[in-house]
């Protein structure tokens, strides 16, 4: 480290020097305190994840549109294997895609090059973290493969259903199902507290709380989040966990239990989850937003405000997931009101970022593209949720596919668009090369189109009563329609050409790592500080004389003042 | 609501009232939203040689096109909470006078329904006692004693607009007053093991004269 700038601002602990050169490829990459190296394990890690999840997902829309068809690479479906696809398929696509990626990849990537530090302040607490957090994958692999096949009781996991092996007939596989997610709690526990500490300690000098990239805001808002709500679910999750393996009655009424206490510390966690993977997200699209449109973010303080009441508000509404659960029913008109009201700041963070856009410049570059869509389609998934808070019309909605549908328009958003989003407008810095423009657009257009014409037509067979988790419509005739299996077909088909056209995606960052043209140190003309650095950033990410001052915010676009139509954080006045 | 799904409750006209009241006032923003943002993206498309502005949204007038916006959401709110609650009252919190009461029984992986029986009183010697078909009468209101032997499940009736979840260890009383005669679907709406997809029932709702036949031809059938 050295030592004429530790001093001024104290940059991380890392311990950064010479020597880091003549490392063993194992210790670099697998055993690397590096922020960037870590980011990059949690980054392909959790897409790797993704591709289970969405393989997942294939195997079981095949067995719905066309049941009792053997699927090509799976085989027959059986209905134990279907709970267990769609506990999982839920399971992995939260817990070890969207969190890996929004918060951990890019949270380590970007936090540390966006304030201008040379590392995490807990270098080796973040290895730890990603260490765990590779085990809980493992555990959760593990649990598809044991006798009785994996957990099936939903990723909520609803006890007494969960508890007993005699009701679920999966012993092994619910337990490892829930150390697994306990795993992922630490793992994350541990970043978040990562980001927080170094969002508060290691900023740049001149970098004030408002010159904070949007994004470094969101992420360590949503590990405050995560880390106020996931107390009272581990509390649920070893009450539970004593359940399955010591026999206890926490959750069973024959022993003064009570099945409806997990789901309030279930719910309770689960709904602020919601806002710990969106604000990542909406982070990334801000960001994204400001640079394409050379806007300045109109009311940074708006959204970061309008982020805090969201988060707040979260701890208020989780009751909306159990109107019929068989709470008292007076308890329902409360949470409709807390849960209309969270409305209020979600659409002013939505009208703010529409309004961003007033008076720009706009380039549709791939990631523009990304960015754009996920105000085009969570938007989408916003309005449908008004019919689910709302207590008389999700009487009829609960665990209906317009619920599926209304949050795979949230969680598809935040999770795909959300991760291409910031994968392709950071790409350049990470990997020192820009990717194919053409072919990241073909991958968008194949990727969203269909994506439209998956869950569509389940919005519709929701309202037509079809309800969630059902293996095979046809003991109920009124779901059993040609008119019904048609539009299942629709969604399955989609589906299958949306996966289809990942294969671009993969292609593209593969070709364009090895021969894409030089990024060089800032091809998106942005003014935040990751883009000072050499692309890839090297170990330290600045030579250590070189470590930035701020003298302005982030969104400093077509200031008026200057030819150029950008003014970086770091140019000196 | 799509594929012909009749209102056969009382209250299922209502509950589709709110789904219509929501859908009027977010379609409305959600047709706004989206039409602003096609536009601006549209209308500030990058153009050689023209720099984009330089707002910084403190102003009052920039400001008022959240600020009003912002409002009108909120009393979009209001509406939307009062005719949920209203609703919400009328099917789950009050509890109508009741023609005649039965029970319902969820367990991995059927539906037990215990009907009253000729003398119109549950749990005495007359219930009739059966598996996957409930048997009512239209026009007429019944309370239902909700129960579950073993997880969770929950008894749903698309046709009536109406879910409850079932739980062990409580019997959850609610209403309902069928309005169409015929033969439709139950459901088992809460995942409750690998049985969930096949835990069906169906409901017969049959006017007067047809009840009174199948309540005597049943208590025949079941009479020792």
């Amino acid at each position: 480290m050295a030592d004429t700038v530790i001093d001024v601002h104290h940059h991380g602990a890392a311990g950064h020097d010479d020597h880091h050169h003549d490392q063993h490829w194992i210790v670099k990459y697998l055993w690397s305190t590096d922020h960037k190296i870590i980011a990059m394990q949690y980054m392909f890690t959790g897409m790797a994840m993704g591709v289970i999840g969405g393989f997942m997902a294939y195997v079981f829309r095949m067995q719905l549109a066309f049941p009792g068809i053997s699927v090509p690479g799976f085989g027959q479906v059986s209905p134990g294997e279907y709970n267990a696809l769609i506990t999982n398929h839920g399971s992995i696509m939260i817990f070890w895609l969207a969190m890996p990626v929004l918060i951990a990849a890019f949270g380590n990537y970007l936090i540390p090059l966006m304030i201008g530090a040379d590392d995490m302040v807990f270098p080796r607490i973040n290895r730890l973290s990603f260490q765990i957090f590779f085990i809980s994958v493992v555990v959760l692999l593990a649990s598809l493969f044991v006798e009785g096949g994996g957990f099936g009781g939903a990723w909520t996991s609803y006890p007494p259903l969960s508890a007993e092996s005699t009701y679920n007939l999966t012993t092994l596989g619910s337990t490892l199902w829930l150390t697994a997610v306990a795993l992922e709690f630490v793992a994350f526990l541990l970043g978040g507290i990562n980001f927080i500490t170094t969002l508060m300690n290691s900023r740049a000098p001149g970098m004030r709380a408002y010159d904070i990239p949007m994004v470094c805001w969101m992420i360590v808002i949503a590990s405050i989040l995560f880390m106020l709500s996931v107390g009272p679910l581990i509390a649920g999750a070893v009450m539970l966990l004593f359940d399955q393996v010591l026999n206890t009655g926490f959750y069973d009424p024959a022993r003064g239990g009570d099945p409806i206490l997990w789901q309030h510390l279930f719910w309770f966690f689960g709904h602020p989850e919601v806002y710990v993977v969106l604000l990542p997200a909406i982070g990334i699209t801000v960001d994204v937003i400001a640079t394409f449109a050379r806007k300045k973010l109109f009311g940074y303080k708006m959204v970061l405000y309008t982020a805090v009441a969201t988060g707040v508000l979260s701890f208020f509404v989780w009751a909306h997931h159990q109107f019929i659960a068989g709470i008292d029913p007076r308890m329902a008109n409360v949470f409709t009101v807390t849960t209309l009201l969270i409305s209020v700041p979600i659409a002013e963070m939505c009208f703010v970022i529409i309004a961003t856009l007033y008076g720009g410049s706009i380039t549709l570059t791939t990631p523009m593209l990304w960015a754009l869509a996920f105000m085009a389609e969570f938007l989408i998934g916003g309005v449908t949720g008004i019919f689910l808070g709302a207590s008389g019309a999700d009487i009829y909605f609960h665990d209906t596919y317009f619920v599926l549908a209304h949050f795979h328009y949230t969680f598809f958003p935040i999770a795909i668009i959300g991760t291409f989003c910031g994968f392709t407008y950071w790409f350049p810095k990470m990997f020192g090369r820009m990717m194919n423009e053409t072919l990241g657009k073909i991958h968008f257009w194949g990727t969203i189109i269909p994506f439209n014409f998956i869950f569509i037509p389940l919005f519709v067979l929701g309202m037509g009563g079809q309800h969630r988790r059902i293996y095979n419509f046809q003991h109920f005739p009124e779901l059993a329609t040609d008119q019904m299996y048609s539009l299942r077909q629709v969604a399955t088909i989609a589906l299958l050409v949306m996966i289809a056209f990942q294969a671009v995606f993969v292609f593209n960052v593969v070709y364009s790592w090895l021969k894409g043209p030089k990024a060089g140190k800032n091809p998106w003309k942005a003014n935040t500080l990751e883009w000072t650095t050499e692309s890839p950033p090297p170990h330290g990410n600045w030579p250590p004389a070189e470590l930035p001052n701020v003298y302005r915010g982030p969104y400093e676009y077509g200031h008026p003042d200057r030819e150029e139509d950008y003014w970086p954080q770091n140019e000196p006045a | 609501m799509p594929f012909d799904l009749i209102q056969g409750s009382t209250f299922a006209g209502d509950i589709d009232g709110v789904i219509w009241l929501v859908a009027v006032l977010t379609g409305f923003w959600f047709l706004a939203a989206e039409g602003i943002f096609f536009w601006l993206i549209w209308r500030f498309r990058a153009k050689p040689g023209q720099k984009s502005q330089y707002l910084v949204g403190k102003e009052k007038h920039v400001k008022r096109w959240i600020t009003i916006p912002h409002a009108l959401v909120l009393v979009c709110d209001v509406f939307i909470i009062i005719g949920a609650v209203r609703v919400w009252y009328d099917v789950k919190q009050r509890l109508p006078e009741a023609d005649s009461t039965i029970r319902i029984i969820g367990q991995q992986w059927a539906w037990t329904f215990q009907h009253p029986g000729a003398d119109n009183e549950l749990d005495t010697a007359d219930d009739i006692f059966t598996v996957e078909d409930l048997h009512i009468e239209v026009e007429k209101t019944y309370h239902f004693r909700l129960e579950s032997r073993d997880v969770l499940h929950n008894f749903s009736v698309p046709i009536f607009r109406l879910k409850q979840d079932a739980v062990p260890g409580r019997s959850i009383t609610g209403w309902f007053h069928a309005t169409q005669a015929g033969e439709y679907d139950i459901q088992c709406a809460e995942i409750c093991g690998i049985g969930h997809g096949i835990m069906a029932a169906r409901i017969h709702i049959e006017d007067a004269t047809t009840h009174a036949a199948w309540i005597s031809s049943a208590s025949a059938a079941t009479t020792p």
